[in-house]
């Protein structure tokens, strides 16, 4: 049998094509430096993990981890605990690697699909947004570069350390070598397997000691959003006593033609520091027979020093499967953990989320607050776990789990588990079910508020202490966002 | 302004209203009573649009339009408003989010841009202290934990900063004590034009002695089987609802 092999172009490489190549490069500020376009073959063998690996010119190091993640991947099943029912992916059928497209002089904002249309417009997405999410040429980047340039300068100047992780293990091998598979193992499961053989890029940063990174990392990366990939690998360090808020992903849907995604992050909040991590899930969700839409397995972890804090924020509102869990390891005495969590699912979309709160030093807290919004046929899952270990003395934690169901048809359902081997941990679980109902709906028509705007009222409402932990400007768009999600759900 | 002609509505296939007559005209306050039952709270909803009920018959006509083909807040856009008898909760939703909500989709629907925050806040200022309400109730949660008369109170509060044309209060006495319902029915005068009218529901006529109708109106089995002046309330109170049962 032929091994298939990852073609190779040799086209001759002329000035024009540097000077282009640079234009594109300062604007997508070196997360890509090569549009080349160009695919390898469907499937997955240790010579596509050899080949990954060669594109990104990575050192001898990181092609045996990945080899090594591709073997342990191939002894593993696909795991089916999760409640979620699903056509597993043939990852043979998969291609994994594609470079970023590039833009197409001859497309307009005209060739866009009009739902997609309406629906930047609801978000208030600016004209040059939607251009770059849909590969369009834009007429005015300067704007954007200058802000993105002054963004790198302040950054380079307190010492932070911001850029694509496949640079990262050029510049920085020492730091992804001292922690990069540290918090997520790739023997830690199926899909975190596959990411660490193949994951093709994503970010990372490192905040050095003392440094409170002095904006939010968000508009930044926005701005370089353009080729997330199926595959992202994240890492984010926050050395002693430093903090940073890091904002991942975008309000506006993202339609991607790849089925299976499969991300990993990882962080580490050393003594004394603080990360915050928001997400804003809105990839496709397939359409509303059910069809289509994105498989989105994401394994992210976190780990807490001594009086450090961990908070991850999500507005998960897309995919058609979401399974996903980000967790805090409370390694050190007095550390803090925290989840909030909006899951919104509408038609035919399954989520199973929650988190993992695992207390191992002495004074740990934790916090865990979940609102799932379950409208349509879906099916929406809380999935907790509270581990307080024998060492872990007065360890607190409390859990809040909400559920809000819309019409007769979908499930909301929740599976908590606790793991105490510590009498003094103290803690509490609180879970409530409730029912958008006619009688609200008709409260708020009689005041003149129309049903859509009256679900929209009802659901922030219900996600207010979750809408609370964004930064401000995410916040106003992550409502716009359950508003638009929750569309035609009551008929 | 209101013409209800020969109205006959229902929940499934009970029948609960069966023919009502009734004209409004502006400036006037109408009182509509009746024992338990007889169909008094099912006329408010009906008029408000709420798809529980059924028309099964006749029409309701507000400014010389029909108002049956519309949805609630259709009407509430042309200045309906119905002060609920059991005013919802909504959680997470404050007070003032709500309303300035409520006010800014009429002013969508009229054709008018969001009122500014700043004039919007005066509007609250001034007629909360009408209604002698605690701003601190404001940015609760609507009617989250609230007595029966602070939601009571919440209601009229509405009321007053949408400013209807028609406003129709369901048993809003009920749940509360002498001195909120004294305040509650000053705010009710203070709020009354020529260019408006009110229809109060109610069982008994205490709040009668401070709201005073022009007419009262006695409803019975789905009927109006009596009208008269405000005096008809007072002998309702001494005869009791046994008496129309026999009229």
């Amino acid at each position: 049998m032929d091994n298939p092999k990852p073609r190779t172009r040799n086209k001759k490489f002329t000035e024009d094509d540097l000077k282009k190549e640079l234009e594109t490069q300062e604007y997508e500020y070196g997360f890509y430096t090569d549009i080349e376009s160009d695919t390898f073959p469907k499937g997955l063998n240790e010579d596509i993990v050899r080949a990954i690996s060669k594109k990104k010119n990575e050192p001898e190091w990181m092609t045996e981890w990945r080899l090594e993640a591709f073997r342990i991947w191939q002894e593993m099943e696909e795991p089916e605990w999760a409640n979620i029912t699903y056509k597993k992916p043939d990852f043979q059928d998969i291609a994994y690697y594609s470079a970023p497209k590039s833009v197409d002089p001859n497309k307009t904002l005209d060739d866009v699909d009009d739902d997609l249309l309406v629906m930047y417009k609801k978000l208030g997405i600016s004209i040059d947004e939607q251009k770059r999410m849909n590969n369009i040429a834009m007429d005015i980047v300067v704007d954007s570069v200058s802000v993105a340039t002054t963004f790198k300068d302040t950054l380079a100047k307190k010492g932070i350390i911001f850029m694509p992780i496949s640079e990262a293990i050029q510049e920085h091998p020492e730091l992804i070598r001292k922690y990069m598979g540290t918090i997520v193992p790739q023997t830690d499961n199926f899909y975190a397997a596959l990411n660490s053989a193949v994951f093709t890029d994503g970010s990372f940063c490192y905040i050095p000691k003392g440094v409170k990174c002095p904006m939010e990392l968000s508009t930044y990366f926005r701005i370089n959003e353009g080729g997330t990939g199926q595959f992202e690998r994240t890492l984010l360090i926050a050395d002693e006593g430093s903090y940073v808020s890091y904002l991942e992903g975008c309000t506006a849907p993202a339609r991607d033609e790849n089925q299976l995604h499969a991300a990993v992050v990882e962080l580490i909040a050393l003594d004394d520091a603080e990360i915050k991590y928001s997400t804003v899930q809105n990839w496709f969700p397939g359409d509303k027979h059910g069809n289509g839409g994105v498989y989105n397995f994401v394994t992210k972890r976190g780990i807490c020093y001594e009086n450090s804090t961990i908070s991850w924020t999500q507005v998960e509102t897309g995919s058609a499967i979401t399974w996903k869990y980000p967790s805090c390891i409370l390694r050190g005495d007095n550390s803090v953990g925290e989840f909030y969590s909006i899951a919104v699912t509408n038609n035919y979309q399954q989520a199973d989320t929650g988190t993992k709160m695992i207390h191992i030093g002495k004074n740990t807290r934790s916090t865990i607050i979940s609102k799932g919004i379950s409208a349509g046929k879906s099916q929406n899952s809380y999935r907790g776990l509270v581990q307080v270990n024998s060492r872990a003395d007065n360890a607190r934690n409390f859990t809040q789990c909400d559920s809000l169901l819309m019409g007769n048809e979908c499930g909301a359902h929740t599976f908590p588990y606790i793991e105490v081997k510590n009498k003094t941990a103290h803690i509490e679980h609180e879970a409530t079910t409730s029912k958008i109902g006619e009688d609200q709906l008709f409260y708020c028509n009689q005041r003149g508020i129309d049903t859509e705007k009256a679900i929209a009222l009802i659901v922030n409402g219900f996600s207010k202490e979750v809408l609370n932990k964004l930064p401000m400007e995410f916040a106003v768009e992550a409502q716009k966002l359950l508003e638009i999600s929750l569309e035609g759900s009551v008929g | 302004m209101l013409e209800i002609k020969n109205l006959h509505a229902g929940i499934e296939d009970k029948e609960i209203l069966r023919g009502i007559d009734l004209k409004i005209k502006a400036g006037e306050i109408h009182a509509i009573m009746g024992p338990n039952g007889s169909g008094k709270s099912t006329l408010a909803s009906v008029i408000a649009g709420n798809e529980t009920y059924e028309v099964l018959e006749g029409d309701i006509v507000l400014d010389e339009e029909s108002v049956l083909e519309m949805s609630p807040d259709e009407r509430a856009h042309k200045g309906v408003f119905l002060s609920f008898q059991y005013p919802v909760e909504i959680p997470g939703v404050t007070t003032t989010n709500f309303i300035k909500t409520a006010i800014n989709a009429k002013r969508k629907a009229q054709g008018l841009e969001d009122l500014p925050a700043k004039d919007m806040l005066k509007m609250i200022r001034e007629k909360s202290d009408l209604l002698e309400m605690d701003r601190k109730f404001l940015s609760r949660s609507l009617n989250e934990g609230f007595s029966g008369g602070e939601k009571k109170r919440n209601e009229i509060f509405q009321m007053a900063m949408l400013e209807p044309k028609l406003a129709i209060l369901d048993e809003t006495d009920s749940g509360l004590d002498i001195d909120a319902l004294k305040i509650v029915a000053n705010g009710v005068n203070k709020l009354k034009s020529k260019d408006n009218a009110v229809i109060i529901i109610t069982h008994y006529q205490r709040l009668l002695e401070y709201i005073v109708p022009d007419f009262v109106h006695v409803l019975f089995n789905g009927k109006i089987v009596k009208s008269g002046g405000k005096e008809l309330a007072h002998e309702l109170e001494e005869k009791g609802y046994d008496w129309v049962k026999n009229l």
